[in-house]
């Protein structure tokens, strides 16, 4: 597949507009899971934007397509992307985190129209995701279940469980299930390897039974051409896209350092942060003016 | 109620409480073409084998994954389905209950939850096997209704319930055959309303379970051999509980004893206490269950004499109770 020009550039401009409300939404805040954040953000930029059946008008249009995000701590993200989307006031991004606000660090899909389901404690959003696939086919609904989950999640065994079960139900609904990992190698402690090593990563996935992937997370015309082929199902297996991605992609301090899963911005480092992403879009739009077509 | 589903004292006694489970859901899948039932490798022994047989495509065997099973449940749920997920009642409260605290509870939604093999109804098993503190840790989860049903008709009333009321309900059953309480299910049950098996004015019982049997067995013995005419209560929903039966019982009979097949820690007997305690008024009380002790292996019926939670312990306690010296306070015009 090719991404035209255009739709390259709007989803690009996209990615940055997240990027940048999402590290305005940390400095409101005074703190938030930027790293995670950041890793994810392409991803869900392309699942809201390109390829989810969603109607931000009509958010509980039963044949719509599930987005559940496993790693909920990305509230942070989250949020912002529903902004962006009209489903949330950008005032009221303003106050998150503050007592008795509808957003925090994990969001409740009780109050945040749209939210699919509430997840926060980790390993359990592929459950989740499953089971939304399995009452669609029973149903006889045809959509997909988006399922995003964390690296470092993948250690807690109802993740294996859960990926066990999608395969074993893959006609009854599992292969409806598009898993993306967001692989960005870090963790709260430190580098996964070093944590609980994960890898051989994607043997692991394609030993129980996923027809897998791995491509870089931050490379939109390449995710998408991953996301577009697990969307079209080619064959009997669900499919699972490792997005190779960097931790906190985009600001200076923060890519690829773990330390920064979450932290604290004072003005300086906000101001950084600001100026790096400002850079980070030119970069990355002019790639698409020298590449698209 | 759902029409159609009946069970008499006939059917209570050729059938395992679980097995009148199974024929109850079965029906009610006839009914209501988005129930769906879930299990972890027990479709045998939680007896939603019925269900298996009439409707394939509505029954999903997760394998030995009790997390899975709630996770999927709350998904179902969450896309409209009414999922009914069975498995021991051990492994539903500990196992599986950050799924249900986070994926059920939280989230408000449709999921219910029968928990099998019950109390020390599967004694032979071991502690391993026994649940005896599933009530203390799934009463204080936000949205959940707690059932423990006192035989195999009133599980059908439980079930029947549950499938009718949105949000999440966790109904704890025996393993095994139920001495039979209810000859028709026509008795009135109704979520969160205790059942009044016996009147009473010298103290109150208010069992769950299997205990309700034990507890009936007792009043008869100590009106028979005491004169005693005691009160028994089937406390069948531990959340929401039964306030105005409990006060009701301070009020009139100003004693009471709880007895449960559970630790006397955090299930029915502290429940009662809370309430209790919130009515400002003195009263003789007991908790009888297992006493912060793990069990032993054994038969069922010897392990409830054990914990003095079968009718002759429960005598014991009654009379023990009786002789109890609290200070009755006669003036009632200043309850809060």
């Amino acid at each position: 597949m090719a991404l035209s020009k255009k739709e390259w550039f709007e989803l690009e401009t996209f990615a940055a507009d997240l990027r940048d409300l999402t590290i305005d939404t940390v400095n409101w805040a005074g703190s938030g899971h930027w790293g995670g954040s950041s890793s994810s953000a392409d991803i869900v930029t392309l699942i809201y934007r390109k390829f989810a059946k969603f109607d931000p008008k009509n958010p509980e249009d039963p044949d719509r397509d599930r987005v559940v995000v496993s790693k909920g701590h990305v509230g942070i993200l989250l949020a912002p992307l529903f902004s962006l989307l009209g489903l949330i006031e950008k005032e009221q991004l303003k106050t998150f985190n503050l007592t008795g606000s509808k957003l925090g660090i994990h969001l409740d899909s009780n109050k945040v129209k749209g939210l699919d389901s509430s997840t926060g404690s980790l390993g359990h959003g592929s459950s989740l995701a499953l089971g939304m696939a399995l009452a669609g086919a029973l149903k006889g609904q045809t959509y997909k279940t988006f399922l995003v989950l964390g690296d470092g999640e993948c250690d807690e065994g109802s993740v294996w469980e859960a990926a066990m079960a999608t395969s074993h139900f893959a006609k009854r609904g599992g292969k409806n299930v598009i898993t993306i990992v967001d692989r960005n190698h870090n963790m709260i402690d430190g580098n996964t390897e070093d944590v609980m090593a994960l890898e051989p990563f994607a043997d692991k996935w394609k030993a129980f039974g996923f027809e897998t992937v791995v491509v870089n997370g931050h490379d939109i015309p390449a995710l998408a051409e991953a996301i577009e082929r697990a969307y079209k199902g080619d064959g009997d297996k669900p499919y699972c896209i490792i997005a190779d991605t960097i931790k906190g992609e985009g600001v200076s301090f923060a890519a690829g350092n773990y330390k920064w899963h979450y932290g604290a911005l004072n003005e300086e480092k906000y101001n950084t942060a600001k100026a790096d992403l400002a850079a980070f879009r030119a970069k990355r739009l002019e790639r698409v003016n020298k590449e698209g077509k | 109620m759902a029409g159609g589903i009946t069970f008499t004292a006939v059917d209570s006694t050729k059938l395992a409480t679980a097995e009148i489970f199974g024929r109850t859901i079965a029906e009610l899948g006839a009914e209501n073409p988005n129930i769906v039932c879930i299990s972890p490798d027990l479709a045998t022994s939680t007896k939603m084998a019925d269900f298996l047989a009439k409707y394939p495509e509505r029954f999903y065997n997760v394998g030995i994954a009790e997390q899975n099973m709630i996770g999927i449940a709350a998904g179902m749920a969450k896309s409209g389905l009414i999922p009914f997920a069975s498995c021991f009642s051990v492994f539903a409260s500990l196992r599986a209950l950050d799924q249900v605290h986070t994926d059920v509870c939280y989230q408000n939604v449709n999921v219910k939850i029968i928990g099998t093999h019950g109390g020390t109804s599967f004694g032979q098993a071991g502690s391993t096997h026994h649940a005896i503190e599933d009530i203390g840790v799934i009463r204080p989860l936000v949205n959940m209704t707690v059932i423990v049903p006192a035989d195999g008709i009133e599980t059908a009333n439980a079930v029947k319930a549950a499938a009718a009321t949105p949000g999440p309900f966790y109904i704890r059953i025996n393993r095994g055959f139920d001495n039979v309480v209810y000859s028709t299910p026509d008795y009135g049950f109704k979520v969160g309303k205790a059942v009044v098996m016996n009147e009473g004015t010298d103290l109150t019982i208010i069992a769950c379970g299997s205990c309700v049997y034990q507890a009936m067995q007792a009043a008869s013995m100590l009106k028979h051999d005491q004169g005693l005419s005691i009160r028994v209560l089937n406390m069948h929903t531990i959340k929401p509980i039964d306030r105005e039966a409990v006060l009701a019982a301070v009020k009139e009979t100003r004693k009471i004893i709880t007895v449960e097949d559970h630790t006397v820690i955090g299930g029915l007997g502290s429940a009662v206490a809370e309430v209790v305690v919130e009515g400002g008024k003195a009263c003789a009380f007991r908790k009888l269950g297992l006493q912060d002790k793990w069990s032993a292996i054994g038969l069922h019926e010897d392990l409830l004499a054990m914990h003095e939670i079968d009718a002759e312990g429960i005598v014991k306690n009654v009379l023990e109770v009786m002789k109890m010296d609290f200070e009755a306070d006669e003036d009632w015009g200043d309850e809060v």
